[in-house]
């Protein structure tokens, strides 16, 4: 018996296919504005219209990589990955559909109403009071759906909960969470509320969320992609069962307070942004374990990396993972915080996570379920191409947003031998203007890597349709 | 974290039963926000609304509203208090263009920002901010202090055309800013919403709020707005404002 007689996959199919669309779109978005910022008239191109200005496509760059790409990446893998561990069916095909389809709505109505300046203006929460409750309901039934599959699988047969399981539990919970008390708001009209906290108390708030949707849905979410498919892929055990218990309950206990790092100087009160540090430096053990476990699990296998660019790209998105989770804990401590907070370096920081870890590790799985799914091999020589235009766009961009947001926090506070101030803020925005080109250019790479992606995916697709018919 | 190493057998256990998985990570998760987040609803020194002044009297940085007065009365050392009808449309606008995801509003207590953008910035100081606005991101300069910086007539032309004031911005232009007026009943059901959240708007305010508004446009709510940002404190030598 096949796999997509055995197992509900045609739901996991439409939420990758969606997930390799929404990358084309959300990196196309992040090329554009990464582009009005090296070159303003973008912003406008002639007319007086505000829908393509930074500050309104900023949000749907965001929502779109994020919650549209990251968000079917979790669901396709997630229902893949849970009936494949459990060796069970998904506990409601049916449910699993209506997830998919209030999932993409949801990501309509943010393509409609983020160009149209609707929002909390509340960071990566920006949707509004309508569209959060719908993404309540889509989520619920995601996590209802996971819960239920595992819990009616054949304990003779499958006794433990495989990891990968954990790690996405986890990062469903966490996120329900976070939703719903960061959008708790009190609506003035139909497309507009205000959120029942204000100042200090809502900014810690929104750390706790910003700073999480990071540690929870793009990195426990995806660290539970990293602990299948990087096995399934190297055909090798995880390299330890210890360290993975160790990685996932700390994981889950010590992310959660990082969101204070974000607000260190600022008036919220020192003690809760030095915790919020101090967990951080701490969290760089359980992070760099965690990248071992699965760049080990190659051990006795290296040579296949000669060959196997799916396997490459997870390899390279843990080597990603582990420079982030090294980097992020350096960024907040307090002395470098102080010069890298409001700077391109935090920017520089997420996009290393986003593209060197959440894309890499994404392409990985995707490209293994589809060969997986639709029994066939992907085309090698375009996974190739991705594979190094993907990796040399990161590593572009990233480079450009250190230089320029050290550049900008040495800029700031830098004095003259008079003792003054010796730039003007308008002098850093200048100094600026070779990095935002170059980094425009590194996602532009990253862009034409989603495509390449996207192309092969379809093109797989069909041949394996035209397989089928001749089968016929 | 006593679920780790304790018992091999727990964590057995827990794989085993996906529900006590389940209620074991969501109590490990909710840890943090219980100790991060409720001592700044409990405790009143995270929002420090009155200093001791160089007499040593009491001094509040929240404006205290005495019966009958309305929002116009406010004077310039009186403390913190709710925008005006006018203000808060600009607030609404630079909510919907995004301008918190380029300008910063929260003056870190350094020696070069203090000379850039003006002393730093207090909890108090957002105590009406339905969301905070302190943003997390300076491509423009932190905004936290700009009220009173510039003249309105400069606030027009540089958002009109920020580059003819300033040549090397990145900004967008918001020349349609001058298109659209400003809607005194969508306002008022603003400040009504925003009244029921803890701002400080009283019936009067809501009731006369149209009319405040009249025939103002969207731009001339924007540099309202603008010119109300972080001059409702007077800071005074000698006054401890945070520990």
């Amino acid at each position: 018996m096949n796999l997509t007689e055995k197992y509900d996959l045609d739901v996991v199919k439409w939420f990758a296919i969606m997930a390799s669309v929404y990358l084309v779109l959300g990196t196309l978005l992040g090329v554009y504005i990464a582009s009005e910022l090296a070159f303003p008239f973008l912003n406008d191109l002639g007319t007086d219209l505000p829908y393509f200005q930074f500050g309104r496509l900023r949000p749907l760059h965001t929502n779109t990589v994020i919650f549209a790409f990251g968000g079917s990446v979790l669901m396709a893998s997630a229902f893949y990955i849970v009936q494949r561990t459990n060796q069970t069916r998904l506990w409601s095909n049916k449910m699993a559909w209506f997830t998919l389809w209030s999932w993409n709505t949801v990501i309509v109505l943010a393509v409609i109403t983020l160009p149209l300046g609707l929002t909390q203006s509340k960071e990566y929460a920006e949707l509004e009071w309508p569209i959060d409750i719908l993404i309540t309901l889509s989520w619920a039934t995601y996590l209802y759906n996971f819960i239920m599959t595992i819990h009616i699988r054949d304990r003779n047969k499958v006794p433990h909960v495989y990891v990968a399981n954990w790690f996405f539990m986890g990062m469903m919970i966490m996120v329900t969470y976070l939703h719903v008390v960061n959008n708790l708001s009190i609506p003035v009209s139909a497309f507009k509320s205000y959120s029942i906290f204000s100042g200090v108390q809502d900014a810690m708030i929104q750390w706790w969320w910003g700073h999480n949707a990071v540690g929870f849905f793009l990195t426990a979410g995806f660290l539970g992609i990293m602990y299948y498919f990087v096995p399934k892929q190297a055909q090798r055990p995880v390299y330890s069962y210890r360290l993975s218990v160790i990685h996932f309950w700390a994981l889950m206990f010590g992310y959660v307070w990082l969101g204070a790092h974000h607000l260190q100087y600022t008036a919220l009160p020192d003690w809760a942004g030095s915790l919020g540090a101090t967990i951080s430096l701490a969290m760089i053990i359980p992070s760099w374990g965690g990248a071992l476990n699965g760049i080990l699990t190659l051990s006795g296998s290296w040579d296949r990396l000669r060959e196997d660019y799916i396997l490459r790209f997870l390899i390279m998105s843990l080597a990603f993972y582990a420079m982030s989770t090294f980097e992020g804990p350096v960024m907040a401590a307090k002395t470098v915080n102080a010069l890298s907070h409001y700077t391109d370096w935090t920017i520089g920081h997420v996009h290393s996570g986003a593209l060197g870890w959440n894309i890499m590790v994404a392409a990985g799985a995707m490209y293994h379920m589809i060969e997986k799914i639709y029994n066939v091999k992907m085309s090698q020589q375009l996974l190739g191409i991705h594979f190094w235009v993907h990796t040399i766009g990161t590593v572009i961009y990233i480079v450009a947003m250190w230089v320029s947001g050290i550049m900008q926090g040495l800029m700031w506070r830098a004095y003259d031998e008079y003792g003054t101030l010796a730039y003007t803020f308008a002098e850093s925005v200048s100094a600026m203007h070779p990095y935002y080109a170059m980094r425009a250019v590194g996602g532009a790479l990253v862009l034409v890597g989603a495509i390449i992606m996207l192309i092969n995916i379809v093109r797989t697709i069909r041949r394996s349709g035209v397989g089928q018919t001749a089968n016929v | 974290m006593a679920n780790k190493n304790v018992k091999e057998s727990l964590q057995v256990k827990l794989e085993k039963n996906i529900f006590g998985m389940y209620l074991f990570m969501a109590l490990s998760v909710s840890l943090a926000g219980i100790v991060e987040i409720v001592p700044l609803f409990t405790n009143p020194e995270a929002i420090k609304d009155e200093v001791i002044t160089t007499d040593g009297s009491t001094k509040s940085l929240l404006w205290i509203r005495s019966e009958g007065q309305a929002l116009s009365d406010w004077k310039s050392d009186d403390g913190v208090r709710p925008l005006t009808a006018l203000e808060l449309a600009g607030r609404d606008i630079y909510q919907r263009e995004g301008c918190y995801l380029c300008h910063s509003q929260m003056i870190r207590p350094f020696r070069d920002e203090k000379e850039r953008y003006g002393h730093f910035s207090l909890a108090v100081e957002s105590k009406y901010d339905h969301p905070f606005q302190w943003g997390s991101k300076r491509t423009g300069p932190d905004l936290a202090r700009v009220g009173g910086k510039y003249s309105d007539e400069w606030h027009i032309l540089h958002l009109r055309h920020p580059q003819a004031v300033v040549p090397e911005s990145v900004m967008p232009k918001y020349r349609f800013l001058e298109s659209a007026l400003v809607d005194g009943e969508t306002i008022a059901t603003h400040m009504s919403g925003l009244s029921k959240v803890g701002v400080p708007y009283t019936q009067v305010d809501i009731a006369q709020a149209p009319a405040t508004v009249e025939g103002k446009n969207e731009m001339d709510a924007m540099v309202a707005y603008l010119q109300s940002l972080g001059n409702m404190i007077k800071f005074e030598d000698g006054v401890t404002y945070r520990e």
